[in-house]
């Protein structure tokens, strides 16, 4: 293609505490073009929209746009350049109309300044979705519309400020299979037009269709661009996946029990949610590996009664448990460990003991309903030594532990509870390497003790080192369980990116 | 002991007083406020601080807004709110009023009767908020107005009369077990003791914590948070229920129109005390010492003849004074403000 290059990145760095987010990653885009980024999670692909897009700024390189070098501070000035990105999360403001929304902050006004031009504005909209081709009423209110209509009033709100440059983040990831092929027109559209698209997605199949190259990160490193029609999906995933796989951790070879202790029947969600069944056996730790938005914490939280179930059963050592709220869950033995520990897990305002008592306050107390202080604060004493969280006293507020000592004051929240199942959602989140090993450590030795452990994770050398099995989601449905010796990562990806058009042959 | 050893262990001593301070900056803080608007009234005029003055005008007036405040304490730190308790201790004022003379019932029986009538109407609070799930604000503001209108109807628009009918009703709250030591502030000082027991010795009292710290990791833990939630506002009805019994004593009538501000006034008294409208931190005490600064204010202005409406802009500046020391020091604190 002879056609003229939008945009360049050369050489990008960015370095958030502890972590190499982005290192020396070099990306271009042409005029009509549809380049792809792709990559496991955490492999930079956020993080470089967001430079691109002015949310972060660079530590090092160069961004050519148009053949000038230029900064992109903050997101106005990547607006008024003319990069305009789509989030996964859209950002429209439900309770306007179409027109706007289209046009927020830039409205039109009436002469003497001070009323809304609302005719000109409604008929600015008109003429700017008639030259995008979509089929939108500029009156209607937005929060009415589907969600794929809502994306076209993004794309019409992106186009609006005459960019050259698109970025779209996963935006396929709530249409149907016909609204996709809407956009996928409607993309075929910008491309007409000169715009040049930065497309990101988890659906490889669908890259086939409308990219015409694709970049490939891993870990903040550039590894290779493609082009699209030289390529294929098993190339692009190892490539994502890199050759790391050989060098792996793995558990090392437990006996399980055959006790089953916790199975889960048909399980689905209003949402998203569909059919999950699995068992969990004693001493087993059952890895979930996926997606972002695969379903895995939605599972948890619906195993919890967390969140409404609309179908599926749960059995704890044979028996059917009805779980309504969390503290049937709880009753039961199960125990959560959410991915935010700040908003689902603690009680940052006070202190530990509180903190480890929380889950058990009734054993806690006498008849009279009076606290046992002192033998809550033995426990806490006693969860601190054996787990060596790094605090002066038990009386310390969570607030000012460290992330890993606060995700140990959550685990001893649920030894102390005594529960025989707990669900681990991205256990190592937040927390720095060395604890990393320390959190793994104590996964591990619950799991000999007898525990039985889910373990939600996205990051894939963690699933594999400590998971019996591996239990693969994607869309909302159960791609997949595999045993750890027959596991790699990129069997896990495959079955990670089994939506539903290939799902027929998973099971 | 060396010289050293000696600094160190000084240094500790004080180490443990200012980390002390540190901690309970609030109260620390509230107390210090309530002394010095105490001393510069007393200097003022002398009169103020006579016993006769304190016990019957400053501390018989901090009673009944003192009992609601105690409730609505417990209420503020679950990170909810109570704008009912006025007119439902009018409701509640009205109809033990009604029953004791309908069926002749005693004082004792007339006292119990009011502490169940205001539990059972804390606990519609509770059910709304969790039931319904109703914002706090709503549901209270809704049974707010319902209370008034209620208090009204039950009472026919009349006042009810105690003293007559009733042996020893005006002796609750004037009578003195303890000489000159009215018994109205001996209640309230015992209310404030049994509920500084509950908040900070027992499962309800953690988990009003608890709940106002983080309502859905409370949830996540087990925690059935929805019946401990009617639980807490059942027990601020309670103190309610108290505050009517209290309150019909001192004026030997039950007035369904009087209670109506009163919750603001309550409110008012708990945030001066320190207890954060986010939720999480409070104490008894602290609501106690608050009660306390606004009935000394309004005791001392008024004996300064201060002009009523000029009473109320002090008492205005006053919680703008007290939020804002607060906001400033959680600030520093690194910790949410209001």
């Amino acid at each position: 293609m002879a056609s003229k290059q939008l945009l360049a990145l050369s050489g990008v760095s960015k370095e958030f505490p502890g972590v190499k987010a982005l290192n020396n990653v070099s990306f271009d885009l042409n005029e009509g073009e549809v380049h792809a980024i792709v990559g496991e999670n955490g492999a930079g692909k956020s993080t470089l929209m967001k430079i691109l897009s002015g949310i972060y700024k660079k530590d090092s390189g160069e961004i050519t746009y148009k053949g000038k070098s230029v900064s992109i501070p903050n997101p106005f000035e990547a607006q008024k350049l003319g990069i305009s990105i789509i989030h996964q999360e859209l950002n429209l403001m439900p309770h306007l109309t179409v027109a706007e929304n289209i046009f927020i902050g830039r409205e039109d006004l009436l002469p003497g300044g001070v009323f809304l031009a609302n005719k000109k504005q409604v008929q600015a909209a008109i003429e700017l979705l008639k030259e995008l081709e979509l089929n939108l009423n500029p009156n209607d209110i937005v929060g009415e519309l589907t969600i794929a209509k809502q994306q076209m009033v993004e794309i019409a709100k992106a186009v609006s400020y005459r960019g050259s440059v698109i970025i779209m983040d996963e935006p396929t990831s709530s249409l149907t299979p016909a609204e996709t092929d809407a956009l996928f027109k409607i993309i075929g559209t910008l491309k007409a037009a000169g715009k040049g698209v930065v497309y990101i997605s988890h659906r490889l199949e669908e890259l086939e269709k409308i990219t015409d190259r694709i970049t490939v990160l891993r870990d903040g490193e550039y590894v290779k661009t493609l082009k699209t029609t030289e390529t294929d999906i098993p190339e692009i995933i190892s490539l994502m996946v890199g050759r790391k796989v050989e060098q792996d951790q793995r558990p090392e070879n437990r006996t399980i029990g055959s006790e089953i202790v916790l199975r889960v029947e048909g399980l689905s969600d209003p949402k998203l949610l569909k059919d999950v069944s699995f068992e969990l056996r004693k001493g087993e730790i059952l890895g979930f590996a996926g997606l972002m938005g695969a379903g895995r914490t939605e599972l948890a939280r619906a195993i919890m009664g967390a969140d409404p179930k609309s179908a599926g059963k749960v059995y704890l050592h044979g028996k059917e448990v009805k779980i309504k709220q969390p503290s049937d869950a709880v009753a039961a033995g199960i125990g959560y460990l959410s991915e935010d520990r700040k908003r689902y897990g603690l009680l940052l305002i006070q202190d530990i003991t509180f903190n480890v008592i929380l889950s058990s306050i009734p054993r806690f107390s006498n008849k009279f309903g009076f606290l046992k202080v002192k033998s809550a604060a033995g426990i806490a004493r006693d969860s601190i030594a054996q787990l060596r969280v790094r605090t002066p006293s038990e009386r310390q507020f969570l607030k000012n532990l460290s992330g890993g000592n606060q995700q140990k004051v959550v685990i001893a929240k649920w030894l102390t509870r005594d529960c025989d199942v707990l669900i681990f959602d991205e256990p190592t989140r937040g927390i720095d390497v060395g604890a990393k090993d320390e959190i793994y450590r104590l996964l591990t030795k619950l799991a000999e003790e007898g525990k039985s452990i889910i373990m939600i994770s996205s990051e894939l050398p963690e699933v594999l080192r400590l998971s019996d099995r591996i239990a693969v989601m994607c869309d909302g449905r159960l791609t997949g369980i595999i045993d750890n010796k027959d596991a790699n990562q990129k069997i896990i990806m495959e079955l990670a990116t089994k939506f539903s058009s290939n799902v027929i042959s998973a099971n | 002991m060396s010289d050293v050893a000696k600094k160190a262990n000084q240094a500790e001593g004080s180490n443990k007083v200012m980390a002390f301070v540190r901690r309970e900056i609030g109260r620390v803080t509230a107390l210090a406020s309530l002394v010095v608007i105490f001393a510069f009234f007393t200097i003022m005029r002398p009169v103020f601080a006579s016993w006769a003055n304190v016990s019957g005008g400053i501390l018989m007036s901090t009673t009944v807004i003192g009992l609601l405040a105690i409730g609505v304490t417990f209420v503020i730190i679950t990170g909810g709110i109570d704008l009912s308790v006025g007119t439902m201790m009018a409701l509640v004022a009205v109809i033990t009023g009604k029953t004791v003379m309908a069926m002749n019932l005693n004082v004792w029986q007339g006292i119990l009767l009011g502490m169940v009538v205001g539990t059972l109407l804390g606990a519609v609070n509770g059910i709304l908020i969790t039931v319904l799930r109703l914002p706090p604000f709503i549901a209270t503001l809704a049974t707010m107005k319902g209370a008034q209108g209620l208090a009204l109807i039950v009472s026919d628009l009349k006042p009810i009369l105690f003293t007559t009918d009733v042996k020893g009703w005006d002796a609750i709250a004037q009578g003195n077990i303890i000489p000159n030591f009215p018994n109205a502030v001996f209640i309230l000082l015992l209310a404030a003791v049994v509920a500084s027991v509950i908040l900070n010795k027992t499962v309800l009292g953690r988990y009003t914590f608890a709940i106002g710290s983080n309502t859905e990791a409370t949830k996540l833990s087990g925690v059935k948070v929805d019946r401990w939630l009617v639980a807490i506002y059942a027990l601020c009805g309670l103190f309610v229920g108290l505050a009517a019994v209290v309150m019909t004593s001192r004026l030997g009538s039950a007035q369904p129109d009087l209670g109506l501000g009163y919750e603001l006034e309550a409110i008012a008294a708990v945030i001066i005390g320190g207890t954060s409208l986010l939720g999480g931190k409070g104490t008894i005490s602290g609501t106690i010492i608050g009660a306390l600064i606004m009935s000394v204010l309004i005791n001392g202005l008024r004996i300064l003849e201060l002009q009523q409406e000029w009473q109320y802009v002090v008492v205005g500046i006053v919680i703008l004074l007290a939020v804002y020391g607060d906001n400033v020091r959680r600030r520093r604190a690194g910790e949410s403000t209001h």
